[in-house]
């Protein structure tokens, strides 16, 4: 029991999670209005919702030991595409459209796993490529053009700014999202598969562990994701140019990193994930509130995703140190079976 | 096994393989040739392309991704990545615009820029060479750091306003030719890093890191310092790039070069760098970089606009690894996994 | 001792396989017969063909030709899993488990037990894994990450997972290549109890104390075909190792004189904590000191130390008269010290790039004219030393990976020679390597000890310290026990003072 206690003290994500509140409080002291105000703890808790679904993908692909850059290239495409079917469609139900979204962005994760998988080329090779391909393609494609509110009905649009019980909606679907995805990754074989690809790959194709699948399917929940978190991005913030979701994949990476996904895979959970696209937003709207203008965002930011790795290696160097310590003891003292013969 | 007490000297040939397939069938010669095709199909295609001045309008353009494709390559030899030259790039611009503005002579203005630069490699250097991290991680955070940096020390400010002598040094181009100025430092450069990389010590050591790092290191290479050696470098050619940046559209913004390195390491990768390291050529590299300039350069006067280019850049890397990976493991399967056709036994 | 009366069934039977890559043919005739109850051992130089036919029974390559039995029945694997599904497991050198996942995990990974909804049952996993552990009679972990674990407790997680597939046939390849003598003790009383329970085992090694400890079988191949196979108490070693290499080998170490001169590397005091201890010793020009020992006891990590690859904490180390920078191997090259590694392709080659580079690397700056290094200038110094160390390869520019491993041991030993080094260090000069070759370089560590070398020889091999060295100084867990001249160095007081602490 109580080493169940001290493996939760000690995780990463209670570790971040502690650092959100402490952001949050400090904030709060310095302005009240940061957490109490009717907007303020609305906003703080429902602008990160749709990085978190990022995120979140994003994080199930860095613990097979892949990378996908192109998650902002398949929101902003998916974003578009909410919008112009609800232009072109509008007799569509507007839940269809949350499908529509959905697929559409497995089936660009589908065409970046199947690239990693089938080549065996490395992932941050092939995303590269994809970012700049569907980049391309949604600029082209939205022109010049613009999605606005009023061109999408009124209740999808109160999906994305309404709550109930105080709680907004879309922050309802993303913990909903990460608690499937939490429950799948811990739970089921195919979860702890995604483990192992990313711990040692070599070691997977060797035990027969079905790699390809298992990638292909990453690759396809991670692009899902961003299909939805494009869709919520429509519905939340009513306009949508070719620029939507420009830089989001470098979030949803130091978010994954923050929250203490390894990049080279293996380990990790999207609980911390999630956590760590929240650190992130929330650090970014504190720090005018505090005083600091927001030009220095970025590099807060980049501050935190280097001591997030900074930590994580000392952690590793004192876990490593730690067990080979245990090891060393184990090996003096006898088995108390013996050695049978 | 040879028992004899005098048992015939040994020959080798030099190469396992003719010259002409030593040459013609390597990736690099393939990004060449297809240069070569691009070039002609888009002069007889495309109105306008054939002439100097699609050079003289391209190469300015092409001069910040020649330039950091240089050190790029380096560094990804080794086995590493630089995902922050952008941001040092656009750190360095800002840097040289705010020491400018603020009155200081043009020349320490030019030199601070250099060291931001030097320092961002530096700071990159230390992260992975001392502490240890992945260059991934390392330089996505360097990326964010150095761009916030450049942003929150220009707020909303613009500076610009150069000396038109040093902008004219910049944009001119060499009498007589379409070739801009900074094309001859290019120049200079690439033909330093190439010598560098194929024909000293030290580039023997780079391939070698690559390869092997465990077998380097027995073999007296010193890694780390290599490695932080070539961010430093990386870091100050990226600051060059940032201040020619600045010249050419005379002002600093931190915007100016955001994207680039994904530009130079698509051109790198493309130009037949391996991204696991060990293998490549800088002739391939600089072939890569204009392959994808002239692509952009025909699309645009065919009418076509920049997201078409992207779409284009896209496909051409991602069919180029794909092509490359399936060809290896073609080769592979072919010879089988008991070792090359001609060697003396099979390896178990 | 298992009963040998009664006539054991055959689990596994292969006849007449044949398997070729290509031009390269690696086997003609792969003839076993692995039968139930019974540790069957395997032997044959590299490239005898064993590991290919090991392969093929796991399933990893598919055969040309000939037929393969499991327990009487033609059986065609066309892939690793179906392989383990049959019930065959293999247990190869290096492990491979996943790091970050616990003990547990590793061991079920993909069939974990599972409960309702497909959730899976850790607690039931976690039982299983005791159990497993209990019947093999060793404790490990079960929750830990198999991060940072020995490669002995590597291989019993292995054995663990072979069991709990209720594996019929598990093969173990060089599986005490890097286990100390405890660790070996604990895998042969593990072997014994699975061969008790009915299951069979197939034994590769270069070890012959070993096979004639642990098995009652054994099968000879050479040069892709099955030689000879009889009961262990039939045949002797000679016998075997004639089988093997096809000739009477009638001495594998030549004897050497040489004269002595000076002291050339001194090392005193040197101390890693929990690693090596207070460790002087001299090494003299024409004499060839061997470092004997359990593996394990830190001889590799002492000579990394001198090299420069590993660091120390206190301690001197000195070349002819100069105190030596500590850490830096390139310091030590050019104090004139060559390491030849004991992992030939992770640490010994690039084994990407070819046999001229390879041969250069630690010449590089030697070699080059104005700062420059060109292929020229790399052939021309490879072709020298290639040639006089009779490198077998077609070209210079081979990828050195695809040699052999005796040629592969001489490539990365034309690398150091070609630095002209006044010391000589190296680690384990015949592992995995046929025994022809073997000779080969024993008659060169011979020569170059003529010729002034100081050569410090790390092995493992008893007959190789005791043919070879000049003096003999014993390793244990850190520490030097013991230091012997020739003429006093015996199999039993070496292997004494490598197992205590300390030797009166």
């Amino acid at each position: 029991m109580l080493h169940r206690l001290t493996r939760f003290v000690t995780a990463r994500e209670t570790g971040i999670l502690l650092a959100l509140v402490l952001v949050v409080a400090v904030t709060t002291l310095v302005n009240p209005r940061f957490l109490f105000s009717g907007d303020g703890f609305r906003d703080l808790i429902l602008s990160p919702s749709i990085l978190l679904l990022v995120a979140v993908g994003q994080a199930i692909v860095i613990i097979t030991r892949n990378v996908d850059l192109s998650v902002g290239s398949t929101l902003g495409l998916s974003a578009y595409l909410t919008g112009r079917v609800f232009i072109d469609a509008p007799w569509l139900p507007w839940p269809t459209v949350f499908l529509i979204g959905i697929l559409f962005g497995g089936l660009l994760g589908l065409v970046n796993g199947a690239l990693v998988s089938f080549a065996k080329v490395p992932s941050l090779v092939i995303t590269l490529g994809t970012l700049y391909a569907f980049r391309g393609i949604n600029v082209l494609w939205t022109g010049s053009d613009r999605i606005n509110a009023s061109d999408m009905p009124r209740e999808f649009l109160a999906l994305g700014t309404s709550s109930v019980a105080g709680i907004p909606y879309l922050t309802i679907i993303a913990v909903v999202v990460l608690l499937v995805a939490g429950w799948f990754l811990r739970t089921q074989r195919a979860g702890r598969e995604l483990y192992a690809i990313g711990s040692d790959p070599a070691a997977a194709h060797l035990y027969g562990l079905k790699v390809t699948q298992r990638t292909l399917a990453a690759f396809i929940v991670c692009g899902a994701l961003a299909g939805l978190a494009g869709v919520l991005y429509a519905a939340r913030y009513g306009t949508v140019n070719s620029q939507a979701g420009y830089g989001w994949e470098l979030d949803a990476v130091g978010a994954a990193v923050i929250g203490g996904v390894a990049i080279f895979g293996g380990s990790g959970t999207v609980w911390g994930a999630a956590i760590g696209a929240y650190l992130l937003l929330t650090i970014s709207r504190a720090l005018p509130v505090v005083g600091v203008p927001d030009f220095w965002q970025g590099a807060v930011v980049g501050i935190l995703i280097l001591g997030a790795i900074v930590l994580d290696r000392l952690l590793a160097l004192r876990t490593a140190k730690r067990l080979t310590d245990v090891h060393a003891r184990e090996q003096k003292t006898p088995s108390p079976k013996g050695v049978a013969s | 096994m040879t028992t004899a007490l005098a048992a015939p000297a040994r020959t080798y040939r030099d190469h396992g393989r003719p010259l002409w397939r030593r040459i013609l069938l390597t990736h690099e010669m393939a990004i060449i040739g297809l240069l070569v095709l691009v070039y002609l199909a888009a002069s007889l295609t495309v109105k306008g392309f054939a002439g100097p001045l699609t050079i003289q309008y391209l190469l300015p353009d092409l001069a910040a991704v020649l330039l950091i494709a240089l050190p790029m390559t380096l560094v990804i030899v080794t086995g590493e990545i630089d995902l922050s030259v952008a941001s040092t790039a656009g750190l360095a611009g800002v840097a040289f615009g705010i020491a400018h503005a603020s009155g200081w002579p043009i020349g320490v203005a030019l030199v601070l820029a250099l060291l931001v630069g030097v320092v961002a490699g530096a700071v990159n250097g230390f992260f992975i060479t001392v502490v240890g991290l992945p260059s991934l991680a390392v330089t996505i955070g360097t990326l964010a750091l150095f761009r916030g940096l450049a942003v929150g020390l220009i707020g909303t400010d613009r500076v610009g306003g150069f000396p038109p002598e040093l902008r004219s040094l910049a944009l001119d181009r060499i009498p007589g030719t379409p070739i801009p100025n900074i094309i001859v430092v290019f120049a200079v450069l690439a033909i330093a890093f190439a010598v560098v990389l194929h024909f000293t010590p030290v580039g023997r050591s780079i391939f070698a890191i690559g390869l092997s790092s465990e077998a380097a290191r027995f073999s007296g290479v010193r890694i780390e310092r290599t490695k932080f050696v070539l961010f430093v470098v990386s870091g100050l050619v990226s600051a060059l790039a940032g201040i020619y940046y600045a010249l050419k559209t005379n002002v600093s913004l931190a915007e100016n070069t955001a994207g680039l390195e994904l530009s130079v390491i698509a051109a790198v990768l493309l130009g037949g760098v391996s991204i696991f390291g060990g293998r490549g050529a800088l002739h391939g590299v600089i072939a890569g970089v204009l392959l994808i300039g002239f692509i952009g350069s025909a699309l645009r006067l065919a009418g076509l606009t920049s997201d078409v280019i992207s779409i284009v850049t896209g496909v051409l890397l991602v069919a180029s690894v794909v092509t490359t990976s399936f060809l290896a493991r073609f080769r592979r399967r072919r010879v089988g996994p008991g070792g090359k056709k001609g060697s003396p036994r099979p390896v178990e | 001792m298992s009963d040998s009366t009664q006539p054991r069934a055959v689990a596994l039977e292969l006849s007449h396989i044949a398997k070729a890559f290509g031009a390269v043919i690696a086997l003609t005739n792969g003839t076993l017969r692995l039968e139930r109850g019974s540790i069957h051992a395997l032997v044959g130089e590299n490239g005898a063909g064993k590991s290919t036919l090991v392969k093929i029974i796991a399933g990893l390559y598919q055969r040309d030709a000939g037929d393969l039995l499991l327990d009487g029945e033609v059986v065609d694997f066309r892939s690793t899993a179906e392989a383990k599904a049959a019930g065959i497991a293999v247990i190869y050198q290096e492990p491979t488990l996943f790091p970050d996942l616990s003990v547990t995990e590793n061991i079920f990974m993909g069939r974990q037990p599972r409960g309702a909804v497909g959730v899976i049952d850790r607690r039931a996993m976690r039982t299983e894994a005791l159990a497993l552990f209990e019947r093999l009679g060793v404790r490990i972990d079960p929750d830990r990450p198999t991060l940072g674990l020995s490669i002995a407790d590597q291989q019993i997680i292995e054995i663990a997972k072979a069991i709990s597939l209720d594996a019929r046939v598990l093969i173990m390849d060089e599986p005490t290549a890097a286990l100390s003598g405890v660790e070996v003790e604990r895998l042969f009383a593990v072997a014994r109890s699975l061969r008790d329970e009915g299951r069979a085992i197939l034994f590769i090694s270069h070890r012959f104390e070993e096979v004639f400890d642990l098995c009652d079988t054994v099968t000879v191949m050479r040069d892709g075909a099955y030689v000879a196979s009889s009961p262990i108490g039939d045949t002797t070693v000679e016998e075997i190792v004639r089988q093997m290499v096809g000739r009477d080998v009638t001495t594998l170490f030549p004897k050497q004189e040489a004269a002595i001169g000076d002291d050339v590397l001194v090392v005193e005091g040197l101390t890693r904590p929990g690693v090596f201890e207070d460790v002087s010793f001299t090494v003299r020009s024409g004499e060839i000191v061997a470092l004997a020992g359990l593996v394990g006891a830190g001889r590799s990590e002492i000579a990394r130390a001198v090299f420069g690859v590993d660091r120390y904490s206190a301690g001197t180390v000195r070349v002819a008269g100069e105190v030596l920078r500590k850490g830096r191997p390139d310091a030590a090259m050019r104090a004139g010290i060559a390491l030849v590694p004991e992992d030939r392709r992770q640490q010994g080659l690039v084994l990407e790039s070819s046999v001229a580079r390879n041969a250069t690397l630690a010449i590089r700056r030697q070699l080059a004219r104005f700062g420059l290094i060109t292929d020229a200038l790399e052939n021309a110094s490879a072709r020298i030393w290639a040639s006089r160390l009779e490198v077998k390869t077609a070209a210079l520019d081979t990828e050195a990976g695809t040699l052999s491993g005796g040629n592969q041991q001489k490539v990365v030993l034309a690398k150091w020679l070609a630095t002209n080094p006044k010391v000589l260090i190296i680690d384990e000069p015949t592992r995995g390597i046929d025994v022809g070759t073997k000779a080969e370089v024993h008659r060169l560590l011979s020569e170059l000890a003529g010729q002034g070398l100081a050569i410090l020889m790390i092995s493992s091999e008893l007959p190789e310290v005791l043919g070879m060295a000049d003096r003999v100084l014993v390793v244990h867990e850190g520490r030097i026990t013991a230091d012997v001249p020739r003429a006093e160095a015996t199999a039993e007081s070496v292997m004494f003072a490598a197992t205590h602490a300390e030797v009166a």
